[in-house]
């Protein structure tokens, strides 16, 4: 079984999604950053927004075909798809959830079906509690089978684990390869993370402004030594424009400086174009943030600067930092605390340079 | 305290909440999710009764059931009497009255609903009744309760349409405001403070019923 879709959608003025993929058996991750479409597609394929052209096939059957006029309605298509927000009803209890998808089958089928799923993903002893009374990994277990208890032909997971600590975010992809390898079924995998995509993807697609900008294996796509295109940048949180002052064959590296402001980087040489302006994407996750100037070190780019923010999101706290230019920054909850942050505060940031990806 | 008039008021009240109810759900469902442009006319249509004067919308109300009107006069072969000025009249007249009453509260609980939920609904299957009855209303139930509480408490503390459309007949179409209005013509305060004060004390009741009603029992964001 397979999936195969071709999606043109004008979703905006600003914004177009025109992208074909094709999702064997197994997980797929679909790649990029917020905006790129992601979720657009997984509508599409799941029936839930109509594309302006294009046909979506699972295995042999047409589910939507511009040309053909078919159009199959979301509740026909056979697609189980776990949002974002999980969307479990919070009015029933988990076991209600579950059976919500069998209502043509005997109540005894039925029954058979969500207690061989619930001990399958582990929450068979959560079956007579409502969502609200479960944990955070509960309810994506409890949406995750509640999508697969019906036997979908596809399975389509919007960010599912992105709000859960690592550990349970692994044990949960673990039950879901089990599951898969006796199903086979595609299943689309949309995250923005650049671990998720080597934690669990067979395969990658990556989008950029609702068009693929690369598709292959994880280790192929996103690890690229030095330069890399554009396009594989997209998961980034941190993408800027800097103008080369200087390239310095004998270390490997070159002199920038980010467009619209004074921050100067070191980053690794790029071969090739010879263009005076490139893009330097730094994962948030790779910069170290300090209370105090660091001495001692072996980066090279020490950035001064003011804390503008300071969020949480999912596991993660993100901090953005103004050096004259804006910083996103990743950082654990314990390690935030550690430092005792206060917005407006002066910090600084370390970036090696091999943590700088050049595009030319 | 004229308990005729009470007996009258209380009866109204119920048939029209329950008639109301079952208009004002797929009413309301059509206002919240339909996605035609022209929608706010009709949005406009159904709140009419709440800035109308009750004189001007009883007087419509009377010309469009009057003997020389269509309805009026199928009203009559069907039945061999008038519709004005009859009980029946009144429930007509105060559906119209109380419509707004009983759909905007649960359309706007229907507007508050996640529509992950929707999506999630349809991607399992569910067809769109099911969706409705097993989604959307169970989760709207405060509003719905509220929709029919309102309405009932504002069918009973209708007067301007009821004295245009029923006039004063007692036991027909005598209802306790327009008991209270007698009373006070009559010069009877004491029987009219005592009417007044019942009432009074009936919407307080009814008003807090619905505010209690509509602190939502679970939170769906709490659940993502």
């Amino acid at each position: 079984m397979s999936l195969a879709a071709t999606i043109r959608k004008r979703v905006s003025d600003a914004f177009a999604l025109d992208v074909s993929i094709s999702v064997p058996a197994g997980v797929t991750i679909l790649f990029g950053a917020s905006g790129s479409g992601k979720s657009t597609v997984l509508r599409a394929v799941a029936g839930l927004l109509r594309p302006d052209a294009g046909s979506i096939t699972v295995g042999s059957r047409v589910l939507f075909d511009r040309n053909g006029g078919i159009d199959v309605p979301a509740r026909d298509r056979h697609v189980g798809y776990v949002f974002q927000h999980l969307a479990l009803f919070p009015h029933l209890t988990v076991e209600e959830n579950l059976m919500f998808g069998l209502q043509d089958q005997t109540q005894d089928a039925r029954r058979r079906k969500v207690r061989a799923i619930a001990a399958s993903f582990k929450i068979d002893h959560l079956l007579s509690r409502r969502p609200a009374q479960t944990s955070g990994g509960e309810r994506q277990r409890t949406a995750l089978a509640r999508s697969l208890v019906t036997n979908p032909s596809a399975l389509l997971l919007d960010e599912p684990l992105s709000a859960l600590d690592h550990p349970t975010q692994s044990l949960i992809i673990d039950d879901l390869r089990r599951w898969n390898a006796e199903h086979q079924i595609p299943i689309l995998y949309v995250t923005h993370s650049h671990r998720e995509v080597f934690a669990l993807g067979d395969r990658v697609v990556v989008l950029h402004n609702g068009s693929v900008a690369a598709a292959g294996t994880p280790h192929d796509v996103l690890e690229m030594p030095e330069q890399a295109s554009l396009a594989q940048l997209a998961g980034f949180e941190n993408v800027m424009e800097a103008a080369v002052l200087a390239r310095k064959m004998d270390a490997g590296t070159m002199h920038c400086r980010l467009t619209g402001s004074q921050v100067e980087l070191e980053v690794p040489l790029a071969h090739g174009s010879g263009l005076p302006l490139i893009q330097i994407a730094i994962r948030a996750g790779d910069i170290l943030l300090a209370t105090e100037p660091p001495r001692g070190l072996s980066a090279r780019n020490i950035l001064r600067g003011r804390l503008l923010s300071l969020t949480r999101d999912g596991a993660a706290m993100v901090a953005v930092v103004d050096c004259g230019t804006s910083f996103v920054v990743h950082l654990t909850p314990s390690a935030a605390d550690g430092l005792g942050l206060a917005i407006g505060q002066d910090v600084w940031l370390v970036i090696k340079t091999y943590s700088c990806r050049v595009a030319a | 305290m004229d308990w005729t008039a009470v007996a009258l008021s209380l009866r109204l009240a119920l048939i029209v909440s329950l008639v109301l109810l079952v208009f004002a759900l797929p009413l309301a469902y059509w206002i919240t999710f339909s996605r035609w442009r022209g929608k706010f006319l009709v949005e406009a249509v159904v709140s009419l009764p709440l800035v109308l004067p009750p004189t001007v919308l009883g007087f419509y109300v009377l010309v469009a059931i009057g003997s020389r009107s269509p309805i009026g006069r199928l009203w009559e072969r069907w039945t061999g009497h008038g519709l004005a000025f009859t009980f029946e009249s009144l429930v007509i007249a105060s559906i119209i009255y109380s419509l707004p009453f009983a759909v905007q509260p649960i359309a706007a609980s229907f507007a508050q609903l996640d529509t992950g939920l929707v999506d999630a609904a349809a991607t399992l299957g569910a067809s769109g009744w099911r969706t409705f009855t097993r989604v959307i209303v169970p989760l709207s139930i405060p509003g719905i309760v509220a929709g029919v509480v309102l309405s009932f408490a504002h069918t009973i503390g209708e007067f301007g349409v009821v004295l245009m459309v029923g006039g004063n007949l007692p036991g027909i179409t005598r209802t306790v405001s327009i008991s209270v209005y007698d009373q006070v013509e009559a010069l009877q305060y004491g029987a009219a403070n005592a009417t007044s004060l019942s009432l009074l004390a009936f919407s307080f009741v009814i008003l807090a019923i619905v505010y209690a009603l509509m602190r939502r029992p679970w939170s769906v964001t709490a659940v993502s």
